[in-house]
């Protein structure tokens, strides 16, 4: 029945049919995620004997004074500034152009989506090799137009620059295939009826083809964010379990990991979490908003 | 602005040629349809017109200017697409301007521009909105203004009735004709309906099977069409159409003894087809098998001892056995190769 009437008795047997999948993620999502809550304000905390002495905010205001604290902060939010505009733009880029090209766009669409299913740890390790100071491919390709070699993984200057350029490349692949797809999906009428109306190459793109892949862009971006600010096996896999030279690397996940693995403050590790889980929940929640403020302006679409 | 086609040959990959040796010329500042069923070509050429296709072989000309190989944003032209491809991004405004937007004319002359289109189409009262707030009636009439809004020097319309219902139908008929006549623009209407064609086009071009059948108006074409696919594609019911040997005797001596003895296939138009008294020699003995009204008039299915035809100048009767008279004018000969050598008064 296609107007049938919701009821307790439909109600309760629907939950009995997704009664399954939502122990699973009340078990393994909620409730930690309640525990890391609760976790943040622990402050005389016994993490073995699960023993807590009291409660404050005690943790939050350690964050607060802690400079390395900041350093990840300040590295979290540079690489996810330069990084995602980057992405987006070369993976529109590429794209478009393997819109455009009828030859080998599948074996490019490959190409460029290895790196997306490659594991990030071999990843990690080629550019590792990519990036050395002798024998290095960078530095060998540099030397080629009379550079001189740089150090990238073990001067604090570019070794979050390093970072960043491995990020873009293993973000390319999956935004370009969304691209693609959404590219694929404008009515090629849009662009034979602007031709007709007189705009030339780059009028069709700016003003037909990125209105009409907005709503993707708008997903890509936040993904890629949100991506960008998740950013901890690579840091891992290039330098080898550091954060990079002085630190140049440490990202708000690694400071996580080093709290709570390495130093042992679990408490101090869940009320960064907190403070990380905030940070993304208001970068999705703006984009949103933002997405919803345009659909709104164009009377409903997307 | 006059446009010419000459010689045009145009293949899609992997396919005969959809055109082949196509000429055809469209007079300025008029109507043409372009009539023909689905795979006949027309909507080629119209791609070919709006540069959207090039030509294997042959020239495009617009006036003296050959523009076969020019691109589609030099050509001056305007064009409403079969479901109109409006920008769902823009307001009903700004899709209209969007023409002008692009050749760089200022906001206050854009909207103005858009002012006077909107009057000349009747959507004044929608501009803000967003076109799939508006019916299909309105979508078309905001395509025809953005068409229009740089003054082409041609317009063309990709079968922009055939998503439409009856009553609307008329009514954007109507409204195109009037847009014409107003603008003087020169207007190509593509279209699979003999109805539209035949209610505002000034000339009529019949395409099938690549070839351009016949150029004429309304009257022509009904009248005296050059070969069969002609005859059959106007007039509305399809013309009966018979072999000579299977004409009755009594018939076949209403029809010139000359041209009959040439021919092969005999067409006769519905409303040649009469009621007489059965005392006249030249009636045939038939029964009617279904009698159906259509608004003012009926439309008869008759079986004669070998045939099945169709009359639309029987009146409403209960009888079913029948006298029926022929009459000549309504008749039409064809050569075996589909050639019509005789159309009723005058020979093609």
């Amino acid at each position: 029945m296609l107007n049938a009437k919701p009821t307790w008795k439909s109600t309760l047997k629907t939950l009995l049919y997704l009664a399954p999948l939502l122990l699973i993620t009340a078990v393994f999502t909620i409730w930690p995620l309640l525990n890391a809550f609760l976790m943040s304000v622990y402050t005389k905390y016994n993490y073995f004997t699960d023993h807590v002495g009291a409660i404050g905010w005690n943790n939050f205001a350690y964050l607060w004074h802690d400079p390395l604290f900041h350093l990840a902060c300040r590295n979290t939010l540079l690489l996810a500034l330069v990084a995602t505009p980057l992405t987006v733009a070369l993976s529109l880029l590429i794209a478009y152009g393997l819109n455009r090209i009828h030859h080998l766009a599948r074996f490019f669409r490959t190409i460029y989506f290895l790196p997306f299913v490659t594991s990030t740890i071999a990843v990690g390790l080629v550019w590792n090799w990519i990036f050395r100071l002798d024998g290095g491919l960078l530095n060998r390709i540099l030397g080629w137009f009379g550079y001189s070699a740089i150090d990238w993984l073990n001067d604090p200057h570019y070794a979050l620059a390093a970072l960043m350029v491995v990020c873009v490349w293993q973000g390319l692949g999956f935004n370009i295939l969304l691209f693609l797809a959404s590219l694929n999906h404008i009515d090629q009428r849009y662009t034979a009826a602007a031709r007709l109306d007189g705009a030339n190459a780059w009028q069709r793109f700016t003003n037909v083809t990125w209105p009409l892949l907005l709503p993707m862009t708008i997903l890509i971006i936040v993904n890629t964010a949100l991506t960008n600010f998740k950013v901890f096996d690579q840091v891992y896999a290039l330098f080898h379990g550091s954060a990079g030279p002085g630190n140049a690397d440490l990202t708000l996940l690694y400071y996580l990991y080093q709290k709570f693995y390495v130093e042992n403050q679990y408490a101090v590790a869940a009320a960064s979490g907190v403070i990380f889980f905030l940070l993304i929940g208001g970068v999705t929640l703006l984009t949103y908003g933002y997405f919803r403020h345009r659909r709104r302006q164009m009377g409903g679409r997307l | 602005m006059q446009v010419t086609l000459r010689d045009i040959k145009l293949a899609y990959d992997h396919q005969p040629a959809t055109l082949n040796h196509f000429s055809a010329q469209l007079p300025d500042g008029q109507l043409t349809a372009l009539l023909g069923p689905s795979g006949s070509g027309k909507s080629t050429v119209l791609n070919l017109l709006a540069g959207l296709l090039t030509p294997d072989a042959g020239q495009i000309y617009f006036d003296q200017t050959e523009v076969t190989h020019l691109a589609s944003r030099q050509r001056h032209i305007g064009m409403v697409f079969q479901d109109y491809a409006l920008y769902p991004h823009l307001t009903v405004r700004d899709n209209i301007a969007f023409p002008l937007k692009m050749a760089h004319v200022r906001k206050a002359a854009r909207y103005q521009r858009v002012a006077e289109l909107a009057q000349l189409v009747q959507m004044t009262d929608q501009l803000a909105k967003f076109p799939r707030q508006l019916s299909g009636g309105q979508q078309q009439r905001v395509a025809i203004a953005r068409a229009l809004a740089k003054r082409p020097d041609l317009l063309l319309l990709d079968e922009p009735l055939s998503s439409l219902d009856t009553t609307l139908r008329e009514d954007l008929r109507e409204g195109i004709h009037r847009i014409q006549r107003a603008t003087g623009v020169t207007t190509v209407l593509v279209t699979h309906d003999q109805d539209d064609a035949l209610q505002i086009a000034d000339q009529i071009m019949i395409l099938a099977d690549g070839r351009l059948q016949q150029v004429g108006t309304g009257t022509a074409l009904y009248r005296h069409p050059h070969n069969l696919t002609v005859a059959q594609s106007i007039g509305r019911p399809q013309l009966n159409t018979c072999a000579v040997t299977a004409l009755p005797t009594a018939w076949r001596q209403v029809l010139p003894l000359e041209y009959y003895q040439q021919a092969t296939t005999v067409g006769i138009r519905s409303e040649a087809l009469h009621l007489e008294t059965p005392t006249d020699p030249h009636t045939v003995a038939g029964t009617i098998s279904r009698q159906i009204q259509l608004g003012r008039d009926h439309q008869t299915t008759l079986h004669t001892a070998t045939l099945r035809l169709v009359s639309t100048a029987l009146p409403a009767t209960l009888q079913t056995a029948v006298s029926i008279g022929l009459d000549p004018t309504g008749c039409l000969l064809f050569a075996a190769d589909g050639r019509c050598i005789w159309a009723g008064d005058a020979h093609a």
